[in-house]
């Protein structure tokens, strides 16, 4: 197993080098240099300032020396300085380590799909499974139809229904933000439960479509166990039907579900850019909305990089829960 | 004869589904609809009118107006030739990158797999559609742009379903047969192993084409996709959440407009599935 694990690691490298080329890419793609938006914006520039602003970022250079010089600071960390008027370091941007956790913009977009996530483990599991035990049921066929329209849902037509409905109609949630006015002078409960209520509207949405796809794959991956032998033998020899189900066939249909949630995390991280944008959420999601549209090189390649980066640790937290599930491939 | 059958089955089986019938009438009806927009659209979809600004449905204007005073319903028929058109190109790129870079890795195997499997492996750990939102907001919106991205963003589940395909057809004796008879590796590729994999290629591309129009309506939701003044679903949209608090009919039919089209090709491409192989929508999605 730990052979496994560290072949593993070691594919990660190239993988590694590969979104770091791509990323760096990407921003040769624009049209004349990065710095122009500083001339563009100020007419007046000087040349002698511009020349200074591109030895600044080494874009004198050519871009292969270029790509070095960004790899040897990225493996320290550190992304640079940002373009926008404050120039700020990146790095401080995402994580600042003097704010308090709430207000780190990777902790946000982190916390919300994390919780989303289970979420989605805590709704798509009972129901594919009861879909699976319950086949061609009333409630199963419920579930199919509610599963199907949930995969074709735009997450950001849903998170208008829903500020409509909640936030303008009913005017029971808050529809913007992460936290009310005079969020730092309530007592402790208070503020979780303010938090709460900012939350609940925002992970719905990012757990929808999810929560779709998860509890469909649970539904046929329970519908393939339960016909096997090893749950025949289960029943035949007496267990009650709720262990059979619950110890038996579900752990072996969890394993594509393990799969899969390392698989989304991708889409989950790059959904945060619409459900941030959409409820005013200050994550690493909207961070990346106005750096796009401010063309803030800088930030979009780290932003980029780091969305790459949780997705490959989701990836390799799948594989090792995978390798903890499945006793055929831990004792390899 | 033969083929003539296995079409005939293939028609039988599909019309007894009651949802793939009802998906393909839905896609049936949004060609229709595009093709016929100039006839069908009650205004012109560009026409401002100061005088009805952000109107409610209404017998005039059954689906209401925009902040210009320009009519919903001509400007979301018109938006059904945006939504299709990005929806086919996007998805005729990303299949056929997928299924030559599929074919190339299943085919000749070893280093040429390895490589294609690590480019796969990359393009999946980016979060699309940061990438996807970066280009475009760097390139330039036009529709075009917007098509070839979203295309170049999305072939990795398709040359995944193919170099699968290949991997178990390869070794068969129709290939052993061609390779016989001097057949080359382009002519076995192209002619013999590629139409034998056609069947899940279809069904992931026409459930692809439904990925493209969400990822389009997102974008034009967010300002980065297709730009005003031409009409979009999801531009549409974008203003329904600008004027959240007056309008709710800017935000509530576009998006009816977008679910049911996502719906109709998903129903139809599992519909097309369960027609060729009855077993292939259980197994062959991840």
């Amino acid at each position: 197993m730990l052979t496994y694990l560290f072949k593993r690691l070691l594919e990660i490298v190239p993988t590694l080098l590969g979104i770091t080329l791509i990323s760096f890419f990407i921003i040769h793609l624009a049209p004349g240099k990065p710095t122009d938006i500083f001339t563009e914006l100020n007419p007046r520039i000087t040349p002698e300032a511009r020349e200074r602003l591109e030895k600044l970022y080494h874009l004198d250079k050519p871009v292969i020396v270029q790509y070095g010089l960004w790899i040897k600071k990225l493996a320290r960390f550190d992304f640079g300085e940002s373009f926008s008027s404050d120039h700020r370091p990146v790095i401080e941007k995402i994580w600042n380590s003097k704010k308090p956790l709430i207000e780190r913009r990777l902790f946000v977009t982190f916390m919300i799909n994390f919780l989303s996530m289970i979420v989605i483990l805590l709704v798509a599991l009972p129901l594919g499974i009861f879909s699976a035990t319950h086949q061609n049921s009333l409630w199963d066929k419920v579930a199919t139809t509610t599963v199907f329209i949930g995969f074709a849902v735009p997450s950001f037509w849903l998170a208008l229904l829903l500020m409509i409905l909640f936030g303008v109609e009913l005017n029971w949630l808050p529809i913007s933000q992460l936290k009310s006015m005079g969020y730092a002078s309530l007592p402790f409960w208070s503020k979780v439960w303010d938090l709460t209520k900012h939350l609940m509207l925002p992970i719905f949405v990012s757990a929808f479509t999810g929560l779709a796809f998860d509890s469909r794959i649970m539904r046929s991956s329970m519908l393939e166990v339960i016909r096997q032998d090893f749950v025949t033998v289960a029943r035949a020899k007496g267990l009650p039907e709720r262990l059979v189900i619950y110890r038996h066939a579900f752990r072996n249909a969890l394993l594509p579900i393990i799969t899969l949630m390392g698989l989304s995390v991708g889409g989950l991280i790059g959904g945060s850019v619409i459900f941030e944008n959409i409820f005013g959420i200050p994550g690493m999601g909207q961070l990346f909305y106005w750096s796009v549209m401010t063309r803030d090189y800088p930030t979009v390649m780290g932003i980029l990089t780091i969305g790459a980066f949780l997705t490959l640790f989701g990836n390799l937290m799948a594989d090792i829960g995978y390798m903890l599930a499945d006793p055929r491939i831990r004792a390899k | 004869m033969e083929r003539q059958t296995l079409r005939n089955l293939f028609w039988k089986r599909f019309r007894q589904n009651r949802l793939a019938v009802s998906g393909g009438i839905i896609v049936l009806v949004l060609f229709l609809t595009a093709a016929a927009a100039p006839l069908l659209s009650p205004f012109d979809p560009d026409a401002i009118d100061r005088h009805h600004v952000l109107m409610p449905p209404s017998l005039h204007h059954p689906l209401g107006t925009d902040d210009l005073g320009r009519d919903v319903l001509s400007r979301m028929i018109w938006g059904a030739r945006i939504s299709l058109a990005v929806g086919f190109v996007a998805v005729g790129i990303a299949t056929a990158i997928g299924m030559l870079l599929g074919a190339l890795a299943g085919y000749y195997g070893g280093w040429t797999d390895r490589m294609v499997m690590r480019f796969i492996d990359i393009m999946l750990s980016i979060p699309t559609f940061f990438l996807i939102l970066a280009v475009i907001a760097f390139i330039g919106t036009s529709v075009w742009n917007i098509m070839i991205v979203i295309g170049l963003t999305s072939w990795m589940g398709v040359a995944r379903l193919v170099r699968a395909e290949f991997l178990s057809l390869k070794e068969r004796e129709f290939v052993l047969a061609a390779r016989a008879i001097g057949a080359g590796d382009a002519r076995i590729i192209f002619r013999h192993v590629m139409i034998n994999s056609m069947a899940p290629v279809i069904v992931s591309a026409v459930i692809g084409v439904a990925g493209a129009v969400l990822i389009e309506s997102a974008l034009s939701f967010l300002g980065i996709g297709i730009q005003p003044p031409t009409p979009s679903w999801g531009n549409i949209l974008s203003l329904g959440k600008d004027y959240i608090e007056l309008a709710w009919w800017l935000s509530v039919f576009p998006g009816l407009a977008i679910l049911i089209t996502v719906l109709g090709y998903n129903l139809l491409g599992e519909g097309i599935g369960d027609a060729i192989d009855p077993r292939l929508w259980e197994t062959e999605r991840k």
